[in-house]
């Protein structure tokens, strides 16, 4: 969190963001701001359009012929939906990391390397390798063993690899679909703890369905809810410790005391 | 929260609640001083310096909160959260009898004692020594330390009544003795309040360690006249 009498600066922010598939509306007037440096955690039920609207951030969606969004999103001064901009430059600085890892087939080192080559890097590619690698704390698992599959790795290695691959294109907003729901409680807990390391550097937005998650890592929850017609709007959107201590709206209390439908 | 933050800030309720012993142990003594010496300013303060005791109790259970609602304490964690909560409701409380003395001096006003305090001071000090060695039973995860905390309230309880006794005579004896003699029996009360409450302590202390709940009387026998 900001320091007192410091203005809180902004990653990403929303502004009466609605989308639609075909003419179906599915997510209706969101509004919030992303801080620059924290852990913003969006939770809600299944079919709350909790990955649409993280994917709606790197404009991922654009990928669906029916898509349509509304409202604003900006990255810092940039309208992420300007006629002008382009996708692939924007999720260079918007990494996302999915729910299932999805390594390359291909070994640990080529992994890291891929983004950064076709975009053309011209450093040194061992030490961007070493570099991605150790800020997805998996340097020292791998370091003996770069060449071999990356399909080699257990589950949450496999995560921390995509994490890697990532940080690799030098981002500055990491977003996570469910990135842990597919990892056993302690590859969980190393994924938990390397978020805390990389907001230090990035800013971090992801969507859990696990609510206990977003109380233990995140420093800003959103609480989606869709309505009777299936239309997702944002509940509430605030301080994760407030939220889950003492929430404003009858509906969060709801669904954080599990108390929902 | 890096669960290491949430360690860290585990670990810190043994701290919060040292520093609010320690204000405890200080109010306490300063409330003696005040009435031994009549020194109403020293009384007037004690009694503003409370609010500080109070302020840390609300902070430490706004941590435990978030630390319940967020990070989902389990099994000896668990306990720790929620014996650190019992633990500063106990040291307020004792805060509010060491006001509770000074408040008595101030009322007294510039009334001569009715006798030399020499019991009250041990009771204080006894009481205080069971206050410092149910922290540190705490501090320590002492099971031992705690039981032995348990069994000092008798001497606390033993004391008392012999000071109940002593004040009655004085106000069978004349009836002019009845007010100070009160105030004094108020006072020896607050105290014992005091060792009550540590032995409270001591018994979450039996509770944060072995994880049973310790039966009201099982190890400390109540002894004082009530």
């Amino acid at each position: 969190m900001a320091a007192p009498g410091v203005a809180t600066r902004y990653a990403v922010r929303a502004v009466n963001v609605g989308v639609y598939y075909g003419s179906n509306k599915v997510i209706e007037g969101v509004t919030m701001d992303m801080p620059e440096n924290e852990i913003t955690a969006i939770i809600g039920p299944s079919g709350a359009g909790k990955s649409t609207l993280l994917r709606c951030i790197n404009r991922l969606n654009d990928l669906i012929e029916i898509f349509r969004m509304e409202g604003k999103i900006w990255f810092g001064d940039f309208d992420l939906y300007a006629p002008q901009s382009d996708p692939t430059q924007i999720r260079y600085r918007i990494g996302m990391v999915f729910q299932r890892p999805n390594p390359f087939p291909k070994s640990i080192y080529d992994n890291i390397a891929f983004g950064p080559r076709i975009n053309g890097f011209k450093g040194n590619m061992d030490d961007l390798v070493e570099q991605s690698l150790q800020g997805a704390a998996l340097w020292d698992e791998v370091k003996d063993r770069l060449k071999d599959s990356a399909l080699s790795l257990s589950g949450g290695q496999q995560q921390r690899l995509c994490i890697a691959r990532a940080l690799a294109v030098e981002p500055s907003v990491i977003l996570m679909d469910e990135p842990c729901s597919a990892l056993d409680p302690i590859a969980t807990l190393a994924i938990e703890e390397l978020m805390q390391e990389l907001k230090k550097t990035y800013s971090i937005v992801i969507v859990t369905h696990n609510m206990q998650q977003a109380g233990r890592v995140s420093d800003k929850t959103a609480f989606l809810m869709p309505d009777e017609n299936r239309v997702a709007h944002l509940i509430e959107f605030g301080d994760t410790r407030t939220l889950f201590t003492n929430p404003s709206d009858e509906r969060t209390e709801a669904y954080i005391t599990g108390r929902f439908g | 929260m890096l669960r290491s933050d949430y360690e860290r800030d585990l670990a810190s309720l043994e701290d919060d609640l040292a520093e609010m012993a320690n204000l405890v142990e200080q109010a306490t003594r300063s409330a003696l001083d005040a009435l031994e010496n009549q020194n109403n300013e020293l009384a007037q303060r004690i009694v503003e310096e409370d609010d500080q005791i109070d302020r840390l109790q609300d902070a430490l259970e706004n941590k435990c909160v978030g630390m319940l609602a967020t990070q989902q304490p389990t099994a000896r964690d668990l306990r720790q959260v929620l014996s650190a909560v019992h633990i500063a409701v106990e040291l307020e409380r004792m805060g509010d009898y060491a006001e509770g003395i000074a408040k008595i001096c101030l009322r007294m006003g510039d009334q001569p004692l009715l006798k030399p305090l020499i019991d009250i001071p041990r009771m204080a000090e006894l009481a205080l020594t069971m206050l410092r060695e149910s922290l540190q039973a705490y501090s320590n995860r002492d099971e031992w330390q705690a039981r032995k905390v348990c069994k000092d309230d008798d001497a606390v309880d033993d004391l008392y009544n012999q000071i109940y006794r002593e004040l009655l005579t004085y106000m069978l004896q004349d009836p002019r003795n009845i007010e100070r003699a009160t105030y004094l029996l108020w006072v020896a009360h607050d105290l014992e309040r005091i060792a009550d409450r540590a032995t409270n302590i001591a018994e979450r202390v039996m509770w944060l360690v072995s994880g049973h709940t310790v039966g009201t009387g099982s190890v400390k026998s109540d002894r004082s006249l009530r």
